[in-house]
């Protein structure tokens, strides 16, 4: 018989009361469009997690919590990952930092409107203090007025969103996960 | 961690401190209560009876009065939160945010130039889920204010019951409105929840109602024993 894969969020929350804020929210999104999924924690992640998995996405946390550079060496598997990956928020600061991107204070708080490449401007919800620069392995899709928001790996199926797409726009989860990621410009 | 609470008095701030009381101390209730403006006092008819709820929650309540304008409301509200910290040694806030990115961003904003936590429990949580897990938790809660058609002068004081919510969800199918009432649809005031340790018991109040706008002003409680 064969497994059906589920798309894995992951956590990379310190504190378990945020994982209402930033992973409910993201599993809701899922379960309203009936794709199934797991949760691990970044701590606790597997092997056989990753084997499981369908696509990967890496959420969000507070603006406050920074303990994920702290065990950035936990994240060492993106490097070697062949299946779709998102990286929200903190998400996609780890995979650009993974990729040598330099870390930089940059805090952007609420509502801003984006930019992308092709000329499309849309309105998202921002939450972070540091943002990483990506590295030119990365091609960067669309900015604000502070820094880049969407990023897409140059041969790797990976994507990083700094906003948090789980407030706003919804629509790009699930672009996501349905494959339909030429709509990011 | 100890936190204090953003709390109104009404659904969505007692709901987002019984999800952070799973995990955190609640040290304090933070209550904004706005001066001058008439339209404010209005849509938030029993700000003034925060004070009984922290007593029945047998919890220390800061209240801290701002203009109205909104510009000067946040560092009030700042100055609030700072007093918490010392007063209480709290390391973060709760809010009972659930949609307005408004509302959360000014909160995160504050909390972020303070240094401390921000919790968000109720955040993006669907509307109907906050409603069914009210009942789930066996809350108290009355409509204490309506500020949209269609609500009628009925729905002042009414409990929000199973049977409110199904009523609710009728009205929704022909009106498009906010179930939670986040929208401002509707205001409400908590009489009991799991963290009360006394419930409030209402003993006189008064309506004001006109043109589907309308509030229940409770003017005489008092707190009873919980069974």
């Amino acid at each position: 018989m064969k497994i059906e894969k589920k798309i894995l969020l992951v956590s990379t929350c310190k504190e378990k009361l945020h994982k209402l804020e930033f992973i409910k929210p993201v599993a809701d999104i899922l379960a309203k469009n009936k794709i199934k999924f797991f949760i691990k924690h970044y701590k606790n992640l597997n092997k056989k997690d990753l084997e499981k998995a369908r696509k990967i996405i890496i959420c969000g946390t507070a603006l406050k919590d920074n303990e994920y550079f702290c065990n950035i060496e936990k994240f060492n598997w993106i490097l070697k990952i062949k299946k779709p990956l998102l990286g929200i928020c903190s998400g996609m600061q780890i995979i650009a930092f993974l990729f040598h991107g330099k870390i930089e204070k940059k805090t952007e708080i609420g509502v801003v409107e984006v930019k992308t490449k092709t000329g499309k401007r849309f309105k998202v919800y921002t939450l972070h203090n540091f943002y990483v620069s990506p590295t030119k392995d990365f091609i960067p899709i669309a900015h604000s007025k502070k820094c880049v928001q969407i990023i897409k790996h140059k041969s790797k199926p990976i994507y990083g969103m700094l906003f948090h797409p789980e407030v706003l726009n919804k629509d790009l989860i699930l672009k996501f996960v349905n494959n339909e990621i030429q709509d990011f410009e | 961690m100890k936190l204090g609470v953003l709390f109104s008095g009404g659904k969505d701030s007692c709901l987002a401190m019984l999800k952070a009381s799973k995990y955190h101390e609640i040290a304090c209730l933070i209550t904004i209560l706005p001066r001058c403006k008439e339209s404010y006092m209005f849509h938030i008819p029993n700000i003034n009876l925060t004070s009984l709820q922290a007593k029945a929650l047998g919890l220390p309540l800061i209240k801290a009065a701002t203009s109205g304008e909104k510009e000067k409301e946040l560092s009030q509200l700042k100055q609030a939160i700072q007093l918490a910290i010392k007063k209480f040694k709290i390391s973060g806030v709760v809010s009972g945010a659930v949609a307005s990115t408004y509302q959360a961003s000014r909160i995160q904003k504050i909390c972020n130039k303070l240094n401390i936590w921000c919790f968000n429990p109720l955040w993006q949580l669907n509307q109907y889920e906050l409603l069914k897990e009210l009942q789930k938790e066996k809350f108290e809660v009355i409509i204490s204010g309506v500020f949209a058609y269609p609500f009628g002068k009925e729905w002042l004081g009414k409990k929000l019951d199973k049977k409110a919510i199904n009523e609710l969800l009728e009205i929704n199918k022909n009106t498009p409105l906010n179930l939670a009432g986040e929208g401002g649809e509707y205001e409400t005031f908590v009489l009991d929840c799991p963290l009360f340790k006394k419930k409030i018991k209402i003993l006189n109040a008064i309506l004001q109602y006109s043109n589907y706008a309308g509030v229940y002003r409770i003017t005489k409680t008092k707190l009873i024993s919980k069974k």
